[in-house]
């Protein structure tokens, strides 16, 4: 029988190879010393972050956490790539973007320590907090988007998840609308491989996550997750469509959680140390830091400097946070309604101010 | 003034929030050229056009959650649920985002929503089209949740859900949208929510009921009329928050209380109604509080379904029981 091929293939693009030597020519502002150490140093603040939120966890200062250890290179490519018109609906692993968008440190601290004020984000008001139950957050990010078309307003959602999240139902359904009604949705997969102790194998026989988003009719591409450059490239890329009213665009970052999955969890159940070494090697600081030193004169002075500074202010806004007394009691209600109904405004009696 | 059916009323709700406010917005199955099956937003697609009156994909988890997105940036959506029996893809963005982001982000972002959703039996539907699912959904805190009893009472509640800062859940019972009609002047204005309606002031027995059932108590209310019991007569109208203070009030002056619905009984609201009442009002009580529920039981298929609906003869039955009491 005559058959036709509907065809498809999903690229994968990389600048900087795992001991960060340029794989063929980098894009502009890849090539502007500025702007990379601006990206570096924002992946080692989330680090630095990242250290002390378990550090705070470990100690009983903090609550269960969500490290982004290895994966730093997303959420600091993602966020560089956006503007104040776009609006970020975020997984529980992204810290590394709600910093670069202006969420504070404090607020992090504030928020991973169980205080709901951590997100009321002094900045980037219009983003949303971290999406806690796994894929919700999809359908938001088309609903934004769809309000943005409403309104003429500009700028576009950027919504991002784990590899796991793309088993879900809310991940097909809302990329499913972003390509019936063309809505400005850049779609982000973190895939560090392991949804909790369920490998990336488990979740789908599909060979990529990216290839999810044809059957949707939007396009989908891989990138190498680790590759800051790359991840802000393919990013700017996917957000300059959408806001030209090209529509949607699914982005898989190719990654690795070299972490537990929160400080609840002990990896050592479930995967070797042998292959969480080996990825070490592939981990985005290094790269990103051989080719600052070997293109840009980035010096063990420069390196010593802003490890301190980043160390200072992560221990500044720890004392802010471990100084910041909870709310009152009534606080659980404040906020429930705009304006209290009868019977929560009872509630404030009983709770009293304390 | 216009005689209007539930279901007209409500397309008039929709339309005038329409042209009071650009941020309104509907999207559900179907309820774009098609008007929706049961022909609410009829027309709407045509007046308002295709970017106002949405057909979105058959996928209700999502609609319930691009609501909350839309609604967390400036959108007033109002978001069609075929029938409530397909309702529960959407409790996990009822119940972990629509009900919480105001209170998660301390005010900053908020959700001013309205999911609606034909509702209960009564009409030799489908399966899986005739559940009664309020209670669950009055357990979400943060949600409102409301159910009309007329179509006045629909024009005024739906545009009050609609212009409401927060998430309101609108289950219309569809046995009523074309079972009767009353005057409804499209004046805009809306009823409050939160707030029963006494329909009918009595000194020996207080009667809640919702929805649907409403037509069986105010039946019942006549007939017990003629045997000399007055009958206080609360539509609740709004399901959550409950109105407590004017069913404790009603309960205080006669001592006795029904309460109807359409759900199954076990953990049903009339249960919440009667902890109240006894946790307020014992020593107003003279006999033990009755309720008259659904079965507990899965939803009969449309040959049975009349067996499991509560009506004016059971209503009657509990009244006269608990007159006998004291």
């Amino acid at each position: 029988m005559p058959t036709r091929s509907a065809g498809f293939q999903i690229n994968c693009s990389a600048f900087l190879d795992a001991v960060g030597k340029p794989i063929g020519d980098l894009p502009k502002f890849a090539r502007n010393k500025d702007i990379l150490v601006a990206l570096y140093s924002a992946m080692v603040k989330t680090r630095t972050f990242d250290s002390k939120a378990i550090a705070l966890q470990r100690t009983g200062q903090l609550g269960t956490y969500a490290s982004s250890l290895g994966q730093e290179a997303i959420g600091v490519g993602v966020a560089s790539a956006m503007t104040d018109d776009d609006v970020f609906v975020p997984s529980f692993r992204e810290h590394g973007a709600q910093l670069w968008r202006g969420v504070s440190l404090e607020e992090l601290f504030l928020y991973w320590g169980g205080d709901e004020r951590g997100n009321d984000f002094a900045k980037s008001r219009q983003d949303f907090p971290v999406c806690i139950p796994v894929a919700s957050q999809f359908p938001h990010a088309a609903g934004v988007a769809l309000a943005k078309v409403q309104k003429g307003d500009p700028g576009a959602a950027v919504v991002v998840a784990g590899d796991g999240a793309t088993s879900k139902g809310d991940f097909y359904e809302a990329m499913n609308v972003v390509g019936a009604w063309n809505l400005p949705v850049v779609f982000v997969i973190n895939n560090n491989q392991w949804a909790i102790s369920v490998p990336r194998e488990g979740q789908t026989a599909a060979k990529t996550l990216a290839q999810k988003a044809i059957a949707c009719g939007i396009p989908g591409e891989q990138v190498d997750g680790n590759d800051v450059i790359a991840v802000q490239a393919i990013i700017s890329r996917a957000l300059t469509r959408a806001r030209a009213g090209k529509g949607g665009m699914l982005i898989e970052c190719l990654s690795y959680r070299l972490g537990d999955h929160t400080t609840a969890d002990d990896a050592s159940r479930y995967r070797e140390d042998a292959e969480v070494s080996a990825h070490w090697q592939l981990e985005p600081l290094i790269r990103l830091r051989n080719h600052l030193v070997a293109t840009h004169g980035w010096t063990k002075e420069d390196e010593q400097l802003l490890l301190r500074t980043c160390k200072k202010e992560v221990e500044a806004a720890t004392d802010t946070y471990l100084a910041t007394a909870p709310e009152p009691a009534r606080a659980m209600f404040d906020t429930l309604f705009a304006k209290a109904p009868a019977d929560v405004a009872a509630l404030f009696e009983e709770v009293g101010n304390g | 003034m216009a005689e209007l059916t539930m279901i007209e009323a409500i397309r008039t709700a929709l339309s005038r929030a329409m042209e009071e406010d650009p941020d309104v917005i509907i999207f559900g199955e179907d309820v774009g050229i098609d008007g929706g099956v049961f022909r609410a937003t009829d027309g709407l697609f045509q007046h308002f056009g295709s970017s106002r009156v949405r057909d979105t994909p058959l996928s209700e988890a999502l609609i319930a959650g691009m609501a909350v997105g839309a609604a967390a940036h400036g959108l007033r959506p109002v978001a069609e649920i075929q029938f409530s029996g397909f309702i529960y893809p959407t409790l996990d963005q009822l119940a972990n985002h629509a009900s919480r982001l105001r209170n998660r982000t301390r005010g900053r972002l908020t959700c001013p929503m309205v999911l609606r959703a034909p509702y209960g039996g009564g009409i030799k539907a489908p399966e899986h089209h005739s559940e009664s699912i309020e209670a669950m959904l009055a357990h979400i805190p943060g949600l409102r949740v409301v159910i009309p009893s007329t179509p006045a009472r629909a024009y005024g509640l739906l545009l009050a859900a609609i212009r409401d800062p927060d998430p309101v859940v609108f289950l219309e019972p569809k046995r009523l949208y074309r079972s009767t009609s009353e005057a409804v002047e499209d004046t805009g204005e809306a009823l409050p929510l939160d707030k029963a309606f006494v329909l009918q002031e009595g000194t020996d027995l207080t009667i809640v009921a919702w929805g649907a059932m409403i037509k069986g108590a105010t039946e019942a209310t006549l007939q017990l009329a003629e045997s000399g019991i007055s009958v206080d007569l609360i539509d609740l109208a709004t399901l959550k928050p409950i109105d407590r203070a004017t069913i404790r009030a009603s309960v205080e002056k006669t001592g006795r209380c029904v309460i109807v619905h359409e759900a199954p009984l076990t953990a049903g609201l009339g249960a919440e109604i009667s902890a109240d009442l006894a946790e307020h009002c014992l020593t107003s009580l003279l006999a033990p509080i009755k309720r008259v529920a659904g079965y507990d039981t899965v939803m009969p298929y449309l040959r049975l379904e009349a067996h499991y609906m509560p009506d004016t003869a059971h209503i009657i039955d509990a009244a006269r029981n608990v007159m006998e009491f004291s």
